[in-house]
């Protein structure tokens, strides 16, 4: 007798149904079936409302453009980066929202806390990323309850990027690093909307992304201490903001480890602006 | 003869409209102005977009109207739905992660509404959340949307959480201020944008429940 329990129906929503008609009444299954029953259908996989017409994409692709007449502004822009190192992963963004030119929030959490030992970023479009990193934590946790361990970050990220890929040309905009600590050890990966997945040991993601990776890769070696790294990664965060409209705000540090990530801190970038200006700048002529 | 050929879908209308949250310690306040418009035509001068929700929430909705109504009647059906599975109310904090989730199932035909939800968190304090029209959304102490959202924010930002004034105790406002912050914000919108005015609705929430008042605006 299998004692242990399958959400495997949390997969496959319509299997409820098939499921249900299949279970004889003397089987164990039947007692299996009546419990999944009660399953509420919103754990069921996502299903999304789609207008009646000939062409859904152009018409959302219209609406979200910036010459619609009624445009639906979807919050947007960001610097988020993350990288490897000898003592784990270093985790820093911005906190600035967009819609347009106007700047909906200065206050953005985009560090995505997925669960205590997986981080996740967000840039493009924030409902996109908290959306799909959202049903990433959940589906995370069913992983957990099937198989008695964690998830490693590289079947975490593969779960997002293939949930996303479902509804790749639809318009999704989504541009994420998923991290943490597993049993091979520190983990970082790069997951966008067009079901692009990535691994390596730096990465920078958004508008302010280039200016980033400007500051980060004159600074970057493995072997820096955490005072170092979080410093790096603080002042590249600071830089994009300085010069990329879309960023700004607030930055949002985060330390992953072996035991889970840490929260580091969060500095208004008006007070590192002042910091940074009182520094005598190093000189770089022989 | 040819059938009709379908040029483009446009389903949308912005019938504009100003809404404010703003949370204090053991209260919170949700304001909205009642002008409905269509461009420059004035449909209607008392149209309410602030909606008591029963579990003493309220929702501010701005954007199209019709996608106000019928949003808020969806979550009107869970909230009933919620009382029957769970035998109790659910929390403004729950209710704003269902909102979300409700906004996102409309990804690809989206709601033209611009929520902000305000309501008491579990310890009676007082909550504010703002979304993007798909379900994006930000826990905030006070928040401003709408056609004059741009207008009245800024203020806000000054006056309710004293942003760029140098040597001032920060401390959440009483009521009777953040009240006649929210009329001078609403005054102030209606001389300005064209699409609010006539009245607004100003709601309080406190943990004896929900009270409403109704103060003129210009109606030119």
């Amino acid at each position: 007798m299998e004692t242990t329990a399958t959400l495997r129906f949390l997969d496959a929503p319509a299997s409820i149904a098939a499921f249900k008609h299949a279970a004889s009444e003397d089987d164990i299954e039947a007692t299996a079936s009546a419990c999944v029953d009660m399953a509420p259908r919103e754990f069921a996989h996502p299903t999304f409302d789609i207008p009646a017409i000939n062409n859904p994409v152009e018409f959302l692709k219209h609406q979200t453009s910036v010459d619609a007449k009624n445009r639906i502004k979807i919050q947007h822009g960001t610097t988020t980066l993350a990288f490897k190192f000898n003592h784990g992963v270093i985790v820093a963004v911005d906190s600035r929202a967009t819609g347009g030119s106007y700047i909906a929030s200065q206050t953005v959490k985009k560090v995505i806390e997925i669960n205590p030992y997986l981080l996740g970023t967000m840039a493009g479009g924030a409902a996109d990323c908290s959306y799909w990193e959202r049903e990433l934590g959940r589906r995370c946790r069913i992983y957990e309850l099937n198989n008695k361990e964690r998830i490693s970050v590289a079947a975490a990220s593969k779960l997002l990027a293939n949930m996303v890929y479902a509804y790749k040309g639809m318009g999704l905009s989504m541009g994420t690093m998923v991290t943490g600590w597993d049993k091979t050890g520190p983990q970082l990966y790069y997951v966008d909307s067009d079901g692009q997945r990535l691994k390596a040991d730096l990465f920078s993601v958004g508008s302010g992304s280039t200016y980033a990776y400007g500051v980060l890769d004159a600074g970057y070696k493995p072997d820096l201490t955490p005072a170092e790294a979080i410093d790096l990664a603080r002042r590249s965060i600071f830089y994009a903001t300085y010069r990329d409209a879309y960023s700004g705000g607030f930055v949002s540090i985060y330390h992953v480890k072996e035991d889970g990530w840490e929260f580091i801190s969060r500095t208004d970038v008006n007070d590192l602006y002042y910091q940074y200006a009182a520094e005598p700048k190093p000189s770089l002529a022989a | 003869m040819g059938g009709n050929i379908e040029h483009r879908f446009s389903p949308y209308t912005d019938n504009g409209g100003t809404t404010l949250a703003i949370a204090g310690e053991d209260f919170c306040v949700v304001a909205g102005d009642t002008r409905q418009s269509e461009g420059y035509l004035i449909n209607a001068r008392y149209s309410p977009k602030v909606y008591h929700l029963k579990n003493n929430a309220v929702l501010a909705t701005g954007g199209m109207h019709a996608d106000g109504v019928a949003l808020v009647k969806r979550i009107g059906q869970n909230l009933d739905w919620y009382v029957h599975k769970h035998e109790k109310q659910m929390s403004a904090p729950a209710l704003a992660q269902m909102l979300s989730t409700i906004l996102y199932s409309k990804r690809f035909f989206p709601y033209y509404v611009w929520n902000t939800l305000g309501g008491l968190d579990e310890n009676g304090k007082g909550c504010v959340f703002s979304y993007d029209p798909v379900g994006n959304f930000e826990k905030q102490h006070w928040s401003c949307s709408g056609s004059a959202g741009h207008l009245i924010q800024p203020f806000l930002d000054n006056q309710i959480g004293h942003k760029h004034q140098s040597n001032v105790e920060h401390h959440l406002l009483p009521l009777d201020q953040v009240l006649k912050i929210v009329k001078d914000a609403f005054n102030g919108a209606t001389e300005r944008d064209i699409y609010t005015g006539d009245f607004v609705e100003i709601f309080i929430i406190t943990k004896d429940g929900v009270t409403v008042q109704k103060h003129d605006l210009k109606k030119d």
